[in-house]
C-alpha cells in the first residue's frame, strides 16, 4: 500500500536461523505471503479465467451489449453486497436487506411522482431506519445478528407488503423524471447505475482502509473484546454499519425501482443470500476482522457471469445456476479456511 | 494521580471490593499484589472504566473522576495493558498500536507513511524491531504483548496500569519493560504493577498494596517489607507456616516404574518441531524446559493429537496412538491441560459442574443419554479433592478466579481416568496460594502413578517439580537431565549453551515461522 524505507522482503530484517532442516524464513514469509495473495485476489484471478473462457465458448458472451447488460445487473446486488461488507467485517450479519431492497423499490417507485428528491430519500430514511434499530438492538441489548436481522427481514416484507395491497399494487416510474435517468440513463454507453455504483466503491474503499471508522470496523471483528479495551466505540461501530447496510439495501432497491421504472415487490427475495455470497467469495473472513471493498465487487461480478453463462447454455435450467454458485462458494469457504490454516501454521 | 476511597463492587454472590482505599501517586511505581479473587482484577476494570462501582469515590488528578467507558479513561490520561494480550491479531502492528489515534491528512484519512513511521519508533524505543505492516499474530506472544507495551506508553499516560505484563515474556523482554518502567517513573507517571512474581516487585516497585479477599490488608513502601511477609499477607498465614513449606509444593522424588507409560519417538512439525523422542514412567514427573518459542507447548500438543505431527510415533502402554486425533489420544489416556486456558480450556459460560463433565460425558452416558447422578458423584469428588473455591457446581466457570479456573480444567481431564497427564503451565498467572495447591495436586497425582509430563517457565518448579527435565531447543531435545543434575544451574546451561546465543535468541523470539527482531535498547 505505502512504500516505507524496506520492503518486507529485506534479507536484514529477518532473522538468521540455525537448523539444516529448517526452511528459511524468507521461504517461510513468501509462502505466507502468497496465501494472503491468493486469499485476496483468488477471486479476482477465477473471475478472470471465467471471462476467457465464456468468451471463447460464447460468440454472445463478450459482447457490448451483453457486457453492459451485465454490468447494470450487478450494480444492484453490488450496491448490497457493499454495506454487506462492512457488516462481515465487523462479525455480524444482515439477513434484512433483501426486504428492504424490495421495500426500498416499492417506496422509491411510489415516491418517484412527488419528485426525485423524495424517490431517493423516503427509502433511504425508511430502510435506513430499519437498520439502526437493527444496529441498535444488536449493538445496545447485545442480540444475535443473525436473530435481530431475521426479524427485520420478515418485518421489512410485512411493510412492502401492506403497502401494496398484498403485492397487487405495482407503483409505476414516470420514465420522463430525473429518477428514471438514474436507472435509465447511460453515459459514454454505460448505465448511470453502473457509475454509481462504481462511485460507491470507491468511497467505500476509502472509508474502510483509510479512515478511522474503518479501522474500528477490523478491529470490531478481529476481536471485539480488546477493541472495546483499547477504546473503540464498538456499539457505536457495530450501529453504523448495520444503518449503512440499511441504507445501501434502500438505495440499491430505489435504483433499480429507476431501472425498471416501476416497484416490482416479487424482487429481492433470497439477495441477502446472495450478496453474503459475494462477500464470502471475494474474500473477506466471515468470522470478521479481515476483508475487502474491492473482492465484494469482484464477487458479485463473478456470481453473475456465472448466472449469464448457465443463460447462454440455454439447454440448462437456471436451477442450475443456484447449484453452481452454491457449489462455488463451498469451494471458496474451504479455500479460504484452508488459506487461513496455512497462515496460522506458518 | 489516582486514588480511590471506600470502593466497594459486588457481583452475583461475590462481594469483589470491600471499602477499599489506594492511592497510586506520580513517579511512582505501585505494586498491586493478592491472591487470586482477591479483587486486583476488580480493582483495575473500576479504574479503566471498564466496571462501574457500587459505591465509593475515584479521584483523578485531585479531581472526582467517574469514567464511563475504557476510552473516557483513556483520554484522560490512563492507559492499561493487560494479562493476555488484548489486540487484534488480523490487524497489522502499526494499527494495532495506534488505533483511535492514526495520523490523518488533511482530507481527515489515515496518512499510512506516518502511521508506520510513527509505529516503528514507538517500538524501536522499546528495542523491538518487527515490520509493523505485517499482522500482528505474526509476532510472538512477547513481542505482542511489547506492543501493547507501546501503545500504552505513546499516549500522553498519566498513569500506566499494568496486570501481570511479565507473564509472557522472557528475562531479556522483561529487562527491556523494566527500563521503561524506569523511564515512566522519570517522567512523572503513576504506574500501578500487578504481578506474582516477587522478584520483579522488588526490582522495580517502590510502594505496595496488598489486597486480600476484596480488602486492603496492607498499604506503604516495598522496601520496609521483606518477602516473607508479604507472602504471609498476602496469604493471611503465619510467618512460621509460610518458611516451613519452602518455595514450592513439591516433595521431590517419586517412585517411578521401569516400563514407560508415555513413549514419544521423533515427532516431527514443519516449522515447529523436528525429531523430538521422550519416554514418561508411571509415577514421573518429566519437565520439559527451553525457552518461549523452543517447542514445549507443541511437542505436549503433538502428543496429545492437537497437532497433527509430519512424522513421528506415540506409543502408550505399549500401543501406538493414531497422531493428529484428540479423540484417540484421550481414548488412549492421554490428557493435556492447555497453556491458553481463556482460548483453549474452560468454557466460561457454562457451570463448574458442565466443564467437568464435558470431556467426559461419553463415558458418563449410557444409549446417548446423560447419567446426571454419576456426574454429580463425579463433580463433587473433584471439587472436593482439588479444592476449587466456587458457591456450588452450577456456577459459571467464567466467574472463578483463575486458580480455581485452572482447577476445574485439571478435573475435567482427571475425570477421563488418564494414564498420562501434560500439563502446560499449570501454575501461570494464577496466586501463590492456587499455585502451591496445583504443585501439591501434580505431585500426588504422580504418586498415584500418573505420569506427568510438566511445562513450566518457572524455574524453580520445573526444577523442583521434575524427576528428569528434557530441554528443548528450536523445535529439538538438546539435553535430558536426571536425578541429581537436575538443578536450576545444569538446566540454564543446557538452554544457553549449545547452539550459541544469537540462535538461541532469534528461535526463541518467534521461531523460524515469525520473521521478527527484539533487541536490547542499552
Amino acid at each position: 500500500m505505502t512504500t516505507g524505507t524496506t520492503s518486507p522482503a529485506d534479507p536484514v530484517r529477518t532473522p538468521a536461523h540455525p537448523g539444516a532442516d529448517a526452511p528459511t524464513p524468507d521461504r517461510a514469509a513468501r509462502s505466507e505471503r502468497l496465501s494472503a495473495l491468493a486469499q485476496q485476489h483468488g477471486a479476482l484471478v477465477t473471475l478472470v479465467v471465467a471471462v476467457i473462457v465464456a468468451s471463447l465458448s460464447f460468440d454472445t458472451f463478450l459482447t457490448a451489449d451483453n457486457m453492459e447488460n451485465m454490468a447494470v445487473s450487478s450494480a444492484f446486488l453490488a450496491v448490497v453486497a457493499l454495506g454487506m461488507t462492512f457488516v462481515i467485517v465487523t462479525g455480524g450479519i444482515d439477513l434484512s436487506v433483501g426486504s428492504l431492497f424490495a421495500l426500498g423499490g416499492v417506496l422509491a417507485a411510489w415516491g418517484s411522482r412527488y419528485g426525485t428528491a423524495v424517490a431517493l430519500l423516503l427509502p433511504l430514511a425508511v430502510c435506513g431506519l430499519v437498520g439502526l434499530v437493527n444496529g441498535l438492538l444488536i449493538a445496545r441489548s447485545r442480540l444475535a445478528p443473525f436473530i435481530v436481522t431475521l426479524a427485520a427481514m420478515l418485518g421489512a416484507r410485512g411493510i412492502m407488503l401492506a403497502v401494496t395491497d398484498e403485492g397487487s399494487k405495482t407503483y409505476l416510474v414516470d420514465k420522463d423524471t430525473f429518477f428514471a435517468t438514474l436507472g435509465q440513463g447511460k453515459i459514454l454507453g454505460i448505465g448511470a447505475p453502473v457509475w454509481i455504483t462504481v462511485a460507491l466503491f470507491v468511497a467505500g474503499a476509502v472509508v474502510l482502509r483509510r479512515t478511522r471508522f474503518g479501522q474500528y470496523v477490523y478491529a470490531v471483528g478481529g476481536n471485539e473484546d480488546a477493541a472495546a479495551l483499547m477504546g473503540a466505540p464498538v456499539a457505536r461501530t457495530k450501529i453504523a454499519v448495520y444503518t449503512l447496510s440499511g441504507l445501501c439495501a434502500g438505495l440499491a432497491g430505489a435504483l433499480n425501482a429507476a431501472w425498471l421504472v416501476s416497484g416490482v415487490t416479487i424482487l429481492g427475495s433470497g439477495m441477502e443470500l446472495e450478496a453474503i455470497s459475494a462477500v464470502v467469495i471475494g474474500g473477506t473472513l466471515l468470522t470478521g476482522g479481515f476483508g475487502f471493498i474491492s473482492g465484494s465487487l469482484v464477487g458479485v461480478l463473478l456470481l453473475k457471469v456465472i448466472q449469464n453463462v448457465i443463460n447462454q447454455i440455454g439447454s440448462l435450467d437456471s436451477a442450475y445456476q443456484q447449484v453452481v454458485s452454491g457449489a462455488f462458494l463451498a469451494v471458496v469457504v474451504i479455500a479460504q479456511t484452508w488459506l487461513g490454516r496455512r497462515r496460522r501454521v506458518l | 494521580m489516582l486514588s480511590v476511597t471506600g470502593l466497594t463492587k459486588s457481583f452475583p454472590g461475590v462481594r469483589a471490593l470491600d471499602a477499599v482505599d489506594f492511592t497510586a501517586r506520580a513517579g511512582e511505581v505501585h505494586a498491586l499484589i493478592g491472591e487470586n479473587g482477591a479483587g486486583k482484577s476488580t480493582l483495575i476494570k473500576v479504574l479503566t472504566g471498564v466496571y462501574r462501582p457500587d459505591a465509593g469515590e475515584v479521584a483523578y488528578a485531585e479531581r472526582p473522576a467517574r469514567f464511563a467507558t475504557p476510552l473516557e479513561a483513556q483520554d484522560a490520561g490512563i492507559s492499561t495493558i493487560y494479562q493476555e494480550v488484548n489486540l487484534v491479531p488480523l490487524m497489522s502492528v502499526a494499527r494495532n498500536l495506534l488505533l483511535g489515534r492514526e495520523p490523518r491528512n488533511r482530507l481527515g484519512l489515515i496518512d499510512f507513511r506516518r502511521m508506520h513511521r510513527e509505529a516503528d519508533e514507538a517500538l524501536r524505543d522499546l528495542g523491538v524491531r518487527v515490520d509493523v505492516r505485517r499482522p500482528l499474530r505474526e509476532l510472538g506472544v512477547g513481542a505482542q504483548q511489547m506492543v501493547a507495551l507501546a501503545r500504552a506508553v505513546s499516549v500522553n499516560a498519566r498513569v500506566v496500569i499494568m496486570d501481570e505484563p511479565t507473564s509472557s515474556l522472557e528475562p531479556r523482554e522483561v529487562r527491556t519493560l523494566f527500563g521503561v518502567i524506569r523511564m515512566l517513573r522519570e517522567r512523572g507517571i503513576a504506574v500501578i504493577y500487578v504481578s506474582h512474581r516477587l522478584d520483579e516487585l522488588y526490582a522495580v516497585c517502590d510502594a505496595v498494596t496488598v489486597l486480600r479477599d476484596g480488602k486492603v490488608v496492607h498499604t506503604g513502601p516495598l522496601a520496609d517489607l521483606d518477602r516473607l511477609r508479604l507472602v504471609a499477607l498476602m496469604l493471611g498465614r503465619e510467618i512460621g507456616e509460610v518458611a516451613d513449606e519452602g518455595v514450592t509444593k513439591f516433595t521431590g522424588e517419586h517412585h517411578a516404574e521401569s516400563e514407560p507409560v508415555l513413549r514419544a519417538e521423533r515427532l516431527s512439525v514443519r516449522h515447529r518441531l523436528s525429531g523430538v523422542s521422550l519416554d514418561i514412567r508411571p509415577g514421573e514427573v518429566v519437565g520439559l524446559g527451553g525457552l518461549l518459542g523452543s517447542g514445549r507447548s507443541e511437542t505436549a500438543k503433538a502428543i496429545a493429537g492437537a497437532l497433527p505431527p509430519d512424522s513421528g510415533r506415540v506409543t502408550v502402554a505399549g500401543t501406538s496412538v493414531r497422531t493428529g486425533s484428540t479423540p484417540a489420544a484421550i481414548r488412549a489416556g492421554i490428557s493435556l491441560l492447555p497453556e491458553d486456558r481463556k482460548a483453549e480450556g474452560v468454557v466460561p459460560g457454562l457451570s463448574v459442574r458442565e466443564n467437568i463433565a464435558l470431556a467426559a460425558l461419553p463415558r458418563l452416558s449410557r444409549l446417548g443419554l446423560v447419567d446426571d447422578s454419576r456426574v454429580d458423584a463425579i463433580v463433587d469428588t473433584f471439587m472436593r479433592r482439588l479444592r476449587i473455591k466456587a458457591s456450588g457446581p452450577h456456577q459459571k466457570v467464567g466467574e472463578l478466579s483463575g486458580g480455581n479456573q485452572q482447577k476445574v480444567l485439571l478435573a475435567r481431564w482427571l475425570a477421563m481416568n488418564p494414564k498420562v497427564l501434560l500439563l502446560d503451565e499449570p501454575t501461570r498467572g494464577i496466586d501463590v496460594g492456587a499455585k502451591a495447591e496445583v504443585q501439591k495436586l501434580i505431585d500426588e497425582l504422580a504418586q498415584d502413578g500418573l505420569g506427568v509430563l510438566l511445562i513450566s517457565s518457572d524455574m524453580e518448579e520445573l526444577v523442583e517439580g521434575s524427576d528428569r527435565v528434557v530441554v528443548l531447543k528450536d523445535g529439538a531435545v538438546v539435553e535430558e537431565l536426571t536425578g541429581s543434575a537436575v538443578t536450576p544451574d545444569a538446566l540454564l546451561s543446557a538452554i544457553a549453551t549449545t547452539g550459541g546465543p544469537a540462535g538461541a535468541e532469534a528461535g526463541a523470539a518467534g521461531g523460524p515461522a515469525a520473521p521478527q527482531h527484539l533487541r536490547e535498547t542499552s
